[in-house]
């Protein structure tokens, strides 16, 4: 049951981004932030986007709004929401689907909000940007019952005070707030509770759930944290170095998490209650992004590409593959090519772990 | 932590040689930086290439010389005066002298004032800062309080006062530019100064047995260069404008210097009728100070670009 | 905020006292004579004894220095060598011109700068940016007092006969003269009436002046003598508020909570005019307050080459003359302005942003 417009063609993905290329043209190069990304999220779900920072997770949820700033740019790619390819709107008429249909919230909540309005006014905002004969007292009640709904306490009062006289986690709940305001179809929460203490952090998540449930807006969750995304998302989509390297559902992904980097994330989450000699990390860092290796760009820090001694890893970039229905990976320890026959195929990878 | 820190203390101070590559680099990409540097360049040229190029003496009254009348209009062979007459680029000035060749030999004025007052100033608020931050107490509430009334008057008429009282004359129109420039300097250095007392690696160095002096000038001071470059290329571009501004108003430079401001002066009444003895002097102004204040610009985007916030410090 | 606004006024105090003791300090530098200054050169020793004694001039310096605060702080500036007569009632005559050519200078910077910094920084490194850059620094490069000769010529002499003509020196035109507003309307006010030297003060404000009175030939003809001066007057400040706010505006639009705006859906143009700028004049505000000094400095120059006389123009002829109650006097209250403004520039910046309240 979708919150608004005409409920869409069985199953069809409310959001799915195909082969999004977003590079920023710097003075020290071309940083491929984001390079050829596919996912899609489906109505009422919550996707979650995760992997290590400065993977461009960031400049994905950006670009799916074009908030892209010079000297970035999206070079290529496709964007549809609802079916329409967002890319091929004029840039003007992008503020008809922004904060209406399709809104934000970021990490830093206190930046995030500007420091001399007060809090009331920039939710008021919203909705008077979006329907412009609306009177400013009837904005201003809708907004102190969004402030109401979203847990801020005392919201009459809190309505007229400035950003800098919230905490972090009030902050964050107003960014909600003002996300919610017109029950967008699609939420992007990126790392919405990295700059939060840990039991707020858990109140932030439980409000965004309650709002995916109550209004069934579709959220894109980015994350590191792959502890949220147990708790909250349906499915999953791992990025590394600009590109979606797996998408699965979230069962899949701890159960049978193909790719390696998949594995040494899952691997390095803390387990409760057992004391750990060492946190498993994974070795090595991000490459790059401007001189970004010919093959796999995991390829050199690989574990699995050393144990069956691959080469064409570092030759050749694989493709994002189907390897079980609803499961794809981009790695060639599942693909075959010419020269190249995958050592493990989605069953044998099955038994593996 | 005290550890990493204080390893962490000397490859800083190697990367300094990296980061004036760096800065000339990001300097030279910028069209400004160039476009000063190449005025500048220019400039410098000319000033020790004067006497070659001035084709007249620049004190020298052409009146017994050649057959001339004070304050003649620019004769220039290429735009058809006469090739009989002795050409004269920019005109005669009231004195018949060759103002093309005043102009030329005003180059070295400026610039000898542009670096000699804010050098004085550099070094008077090198050591006032340094004093003030260093000492602290009551030393620098003397030294600051007294900047901060300094800098409670309008610079320019700061520099009137100090000249009536010092007397006129370009010699004292360089004290009291750099006087009324020192507090700029001495404000920044005390900042620097006191940022970097609080960075553990003083202490440190102190701890080995280093005496304060040394601390002074190794650490301190290099960490304090950048700004000071930046905000010291932008006080000769004001400096040059003040003291020409000072001997316009009869102030600084005195007949028969060739001082640009002063040859303004001399021939304002004169604009009506011969404009070129106004317009040149103050172009060439105008183009000096044009020179520093992008040189400048350049210097602070690439040193770093949070320093576009120092020239509104309180 | 009114604690705020009591501990700025309380810091100011000792940069006063140091602005009286400075100046005290200049006027009594200043080489020569006083008595020879006041009484012309062949006075005779008696007469000069005499005069010292009168004004206080025999006293230690520390008990002179002590006379002047208390003069001054109870409004008594003392009287003019040159011209006998009380240094406040010049003031009263000359302030407003340099005042008005001042403001107008002013608002032409901030109504031009503002702007073209604004547009710079949202079109950066396009062609209108460059432009504007350029422009600017060669603005900041500028001797006012070369500038105003030009202007000068090329509309006093070169559009004559044009519409374009406009006056190269003076208030107004020989023959015009400006009505006191109190004596346009017949008000019973004169030399004496308690109060004169307020309606003087604002009468001398002609432009205030004729549009209170309704003069519009006059308000016309000042406005037309005021614009070269002020255009001259305006280039420094208006070139460097276009730089800064150009790199104010650039800074606040990287800002999080830009993106913020524009994640609502709120139109560009909104996103910068709304939430941009408002963040932006911040700084502004600070560098507009600061500008009064460089317009008093331009003010000296600017008076000089346009025959208007003001304070400015006052101030030099005083010092040149040696007209040290004069010197004294300006100095004050110039100085005095310059830190009021600025005090008015912190206290507009703590309304205009609210994050000063809570330190
Ligand atoms: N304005 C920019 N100019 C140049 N490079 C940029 C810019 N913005 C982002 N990048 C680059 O794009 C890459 C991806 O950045 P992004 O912010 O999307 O990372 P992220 O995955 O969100 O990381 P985090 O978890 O730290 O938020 C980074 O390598 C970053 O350096
Ligand atoms: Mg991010």
């Amino acid at each position: 049951m979708p919150a608004k417009s005409a409920a869409p063609n069985g199953n069809a993905p409310i959001l799915e981004v195909r082969d999004l290329k977003t590079y920023f043209f710097t003075e020290d190069g071309v940083v491929k932030a984001v390079d050829g990304v596919d996912f899609y999220v489906k109505h009422g779900e919550v996707l979650g986007l995760v992997g290590e920072s400065g993977c461009g997770k960031s400049v994905t949820s950006l670009s799916i709004l074009r908030l892209i700033d010079r000297p970035g740019e999206i070079v290529g790619g496709e964007v549809f929401f609802e079916g329409e390819n967002l890319l091929d709107r004029p840039l003007d008429s992008m503020v008809d689907i922004r904060g209406d249909r399709i809104s934000m919230i970021f990490q830093q909540p206190k930046s995030s909000l500007n420091p001399v309005f007060k809090v009331g006014s920039q939710i008021v905002e919203v909705f008077q940007i979006h329907d412009e004969k609306m009177d400013k007292a009837v904005a201003w009640e809708k907004a102190v019952a969004l402030l109401k709904r979203v847990g801020i306490p005392d919201p009459e009062s809190k309505a007229h005070a400035y950003p800098h006289q919230l905490s972090g986690g009030q902050a964050q709940r107003v960014m909600i707030a003002m996300a919610m305001a017109l029950q967008p179809e699609l939420l992007i929460a990126d790392e919405p509770t990295t700059a939060l203490d840990v039991t707020i952090q858990a109140q932030i998540l439980d409000l965004i759930r309650e709002l995916n449930h109550e209004t069934n807006t579709a959220v894109i969750l980015i994350t590191h944290d792959l502890g949220v995304i147990a708790e909250m998302a349906d499915r999953v989509a791992v990025m590394y170095a600009g590109q979606i390297v797996e998408e699965v559902s979230v069962e899949g992904l701890f159960k049978n998490g193909l790719h390696p980097y998949t594995q040494g994330l899952i691997k390095s989450i803390p387990v409760l209650g057992s004391v750990q000699e060492q946190l498993n990390t994974i070795p090595g860092s991000v490459p790059n992004l401007i001189d970004l290796p010919a093959g796999c760009r995991f390829a050199s820090r690989c574990p699995a590409r050393v144990e069956h001694g691959l080469s064409i890893c570092e030759e050749h970039m694989p493709n994002l593959l189907e390897v079980a229905p609803g499961h794809e990976v981009r790695c060639w320890l599942y693909e075959d090519a010419a020269g190249h026959t995958a050592p493990l195929k989605p069953g044998k990878g099955k038994k593996k772990k | 932590m005290t550890a990493t820190d204080t390893l962490a203390a000397p490859p800083q101070a190697v990367k300094s040689n990296s980061l004036l590559q760096l800065t000339l680099r990001r300097l030279f990409k910028q069209r400004n930086a160039r476009a000063g540097a190449v005025i500048l360049g220019f400039l410098i040229l000319v000033a020790i290439f004067a006497p070659a190029i001035a084709p007249y003496d620049p004190t020298l009254s052409l009146l017994d010389i050649e057959p001339v009348t004070i304050r003649q209009a620019p004769c220039i062979h290429l735009l058809g005066c006469p090739e009989d007459q002795a050409q004269h680029l920019m005109g005669l000035d009231g004195n018949a002298r060759d103002q093309f060749s005043r102009v030329v030999y005003g180059t070295r004025i400026s610039l000898f004032i542009g670096f000699s007052t804010i050098g004085l100033a550099i070094v008077a608020g090198t050591l006032l800062g340094a004093i003030a931050g260093y000492a602290g107490g009551w030393v620098d509430n003397v030294i600051m309080r007294t900047m901060d009334v300094l800098l409670a008057f309008p610079s320019f008429l700061l520099a009137i006062a100090i000249i009536t009282i010092l007397g006129r004359g370009l010699q004292n129109a360089l004290y009291a530019i750099a006087i009324v420039n020192t507090p700029h300097f001495a404000r920044l250095v005390r900042a620097s100064v006191l940022s970097i007392k609080e960075q553990e690696f003083v202490a440190a160095t102190r701890a080995l047995g280093a005496s304060a002096p040394w601390i002074l000038f190794r650490r301190i001071l290099p960490n304090a260069l950048p700004p000071l470059i930046v905000q010291g290329t932008l006080g000769i571009a004001g400096a040059i404008l003040e003291a020409a501004a000072l001997s316009f108003l009869g102030l600084g430079a005195q007949e028969p210097a060739a001082e640009w401001g002063t040859m303004l002066g001399r021939e304002r009444g004169q604009v009506f009728t011969a404009p070129y003895l106004v317009f040149y002097p103050g172009f060439a102004i105008m183009f000096t100070v044009l020179a520093f204040n992008l040189l400048g610009d350049g210097l602070r985007d690439a040193m770093d670009p949070r320093l576009s916030q120092v020239s509104k410090a309180k | 905020m009114t604690q705020y606004i009591l501990r700025r006024l309380l810091l100011s105090i000792p940069v006063l006292f140091g602005i009286l003791i400075a100046t005290f300090a200049i006027a009594r530098l200043i080489p020569g004579d006083p008595c020879t200054a006041a009484l012309g050169e062949r006075a005779t020793q008696a007469a000069c004894d005499a005069y010292n004694l009168r004004m206080g001039l025999d006293e230690p310096i520390y008990v002179q220095l002590g006379i002047y605060m208390r003069d001054v702080l109870t409004g008594n500036l003392g009287d003019s060598i040159r011209f006998s007569r009380p240094v406040f009632t010049i003031i009263i005559e000359k302030l407003p011109v340099t005042l008005e050519l001042g403001l107008a200078a002013l608002t032409l910077a901030i109504l031009v700068g503002v702007p073209a910094g604004i547009l710079s920084a949202v079109r950066r490194n396009s062609k209108v940016d460059v432009a504007t850059m350029v422009a600017a620094n060669i603005g900041v490069s500028m001797p006012v007092y070369w500038l105003g000769l030009m202007l000068a010529y090329l509309f006093a002499v070169l559009l004559r006969d044009t519409p374009f003509w406009l006056p190269p020196s003076g208030r107004l035109t020989a023959g015009l003269s400006s009505i006191p507003f109190y004596r346009a309307w017949g008000l019973p006010i004169s030399d004496g009436t308690f109060g004169f030297p307020i309606f003087e003060f604002l009468s001398n404000l002609y432009i205030l002046n004729s549009i209170i009175t309704l003069n519009f030939k006059v308000l016309f003809d000042t406005i037309k003598h005021l614009i070269l001066p002020a255009v001259a007057l305006s280039t420094i400040p208006m070139s460097i508020i276009a730089r800064i706010t150009r790199s104010s505006m650039l800074e606040v639009l990287g800002q999080d909570y830009i993106r913020t705006a524009r994640a609502k859906g709120l139109r560009e143009r909104l996103v910068v005019l709304r939430h941009g700028l408002r963040n932006a004049l911040l700084p502004i505000i600070t560098i507009v307050g600061l500008q009064v000094g460089t317009l008093f400095a331009g003010a000296v120059l600017t008076e000089s080459i346009f025959s208007l006389s003001g304070v400015g123009r006052s101030l030099f002829d005083a010092i040149t003359g040696r007209d040290y109650p004069v010197i004294q006097g300006f100095t004050v209250v110039i100085a005095v302005g310059y830190v009021i403004v600025n005090l008015a520039a912190d206290i507009s910046y703590a309304f205009a942003d609210p994050r000063i309240k809570l330190d």
